[in-house]
C-alpha cells in the first residue's frame, strides 16, 4: 500500500515537472498563475508545521514537540544550517522527554 | 582558458560554479539525512525511502508523503500533498525553459533535475547560456548523488534504532519543515498566507481526517491568489 503512494507521489510529482517544459512559455504571463505556484508552498508547509506539532491524531495536543520547533525557530534565526535545526529540534523534545518534564 | 567539461564556459566561472553546486549538494545530503531517518522511523522501509529519493527527488513533497502517511492521513491525501508542493517545480521548468533550451528527449532527463536549487541557480548565471547549463547539470548531479547517499545513510541508520520516538524525532518532521518554509516568508503577504494556512489546518484537525486539513490549507493559498488579483 505504501508502494502505491511511493509510486503515484512520485509519478505525479515527475510530469508536474515535465510539464513546464511542454507547456508554451505565454502560461508564465498568467499573473495568477505565478502567484498560486508561489504561495501553495507557503501555505501548505506552513499548516505542516502546525499539524505536525500540535496534532495527535484528530486531537490537538501540546507535548515536547512544541519545544522542539521553537528550538527550530531559535536556531533558524541564528541562520543554522538545515541540519543543525532539525537535530535541535529532535534532541530538545527528547531531553523534555528524558527528563520526565513533557510527554 | 576554457572550462574542462563545457567548452563555452571559461575556467574561473566554470570552478566557481562546481563549488557552488558542492556547497549546495552537501547541505542537502545533510538533510536526506534527517529524511532517511524520519521516513524509517513513521514505517516506510528503507527500499521505499530510498525509491522516493531517486524517483520523486523533491524534498517538500517527500516530506510531506510522509509526514502525512505518519500522521494516519491515509494514501490520497499523502499524494496529493506531495504533489500540491511539487508544483512549484512545473512552474520552473516553464522560468528555465528559455534558458537551458532542452531539445526532445533531453526535456525527459532535464525534468527530473528541476527543484529548488538547480532552478535558482540556472537562473543566477544567465550568461553565457553555457554557465546556465553547467549551474543546472552540475547542481543537480551533486544534489542527486548526494540526496541519495544522505537517504541512505539516514535510513539504516533509523533502522538501526529501537525507539525512534525516544530522539525526539517527531519534534524533527515539523523543525524540517519550518526550515523549508522560513526562507518563503519573504514580505508581508507570504507570513499572512503561512498564518492563514495554520490556522485553518489546525481549525479542522477536530472535524476531519489527518492529511484533509492540510489539502484544505492549500485553498488558503487559491483564496489568497484571488484577493490579491482583485487588488492589482
Amino acid at each position: 500500500m505504501i508502494w502505491a503512494a511511493v509510486l503515484a507521489g512520485s509519478l505525479g510529482t515527475y510530469l508536474l515537472k515535465l510539464v513546464g517544459y511542454l507547456l508554451p512559455a505565454s502560461v508564465l504571463e498568467h499573473a495568477s498563475v505565478r502567484r498560486v505556484a508561489g504561495l501553495l508552498p507557503v501555505a501548505l508547509l506552513a499548516a505542516l508545521v502546525a499539524v505536525q506539532t500540535f496534532a495527535s491524531g484528530q486531537a490537538l495536543v501540546i507535548d515536547a514537540r512544541l519545544a522542539g520547533v521553537l528550538v527550530a525557530i531559535g536556531a533558524l534565526l541564528l541562520r543554522a544550517p538545515f541540519l543543525v535545526v532539525v537535530l535541535a529540534a529532535a534532541a530538545s523534545a527528547a531531553l523534555l522527554r528524558a527528563a520526565g518534564v513533557a510527554a | 582558458m576554457a572550462d574542462a567539461l563545457s567548452p563555452g564556459l571559461a575556467a574561473g566561472q566554470g570552478r566557481r560554479i562546481t563549488r557552488d553546486a558542492l556547497g549546495i549538494g552537501i547541505a542537502t545530503g545533510a538533510y536526506a539525512l534527517s529524511f532517511g531517518a524520519i521516513s524509517v522511523a513513521i514505517g516506510l522501509d528503507p527500499l521505499q525511502t530510498q525509491a522516493l529519493s531517486l524517483l520523486m527527488f523533491t524534498g517538500a513533497s517527500q516530506f510531506a508523503l510522509v509526514g502525512v502517511l505518519g500522521a494516519g492521513g491515509g494514501l490520497v491525501a499523502a499524494v496529493l500533498t506531495a504533489w500540491l508542493l511539487g508544483a512549484r517545480n512545473g512552474l520552473y521548468a516553464l522560468s528555465l525553459a528559455p534558458v537551458l533550451r532542452p531539445r526532445g528527449l533531453a526535456k525527459v532527463t532535464t525534468a527530473q533535475f528541476t527543484i529548488d536549487e538547480t532552478t535558482a541557480m540556472a537562473l543566477a548565471h544567465p550568461d553565457p547560456p553555457a554557465a546556465a547549463r553547467a549551474a543546472f547539470w552540475r547542481t543537480g548531479l551533486a544534489i542527486y548523488v548526494l540526496w541519495n547517499i544522505g537517504t541512505l545513510v539516514g535510513a539504516l541508520g533509523a533502522a538501526a534504532i529501537a525507539d525512534p520516538a525516544m530522539l525526539g524525532l517527531d519534534a524533527a518532521i515539523p523543525a524540517g519543515f519550518i526550515a523549508l518554509l522560513w526562507p518563503r516568508l519573504v514580505d508581508r503577504t507570504m507570513w499572512a498566507v503561512a498564518i492563514a494556512g495554520a490556522v485553518v489546518a489546525l481549525a479542522l484537525t477536530p472535524l476531519l481526517r489527518p492529511g484533509l486539513p492540510v489539502l484544505a490549507a492549500g485553498l488558503v493559498a487559491l483564496a489568497a491568489s484571488w484577493l490579491l488579483g482583485r487588488r492589482e
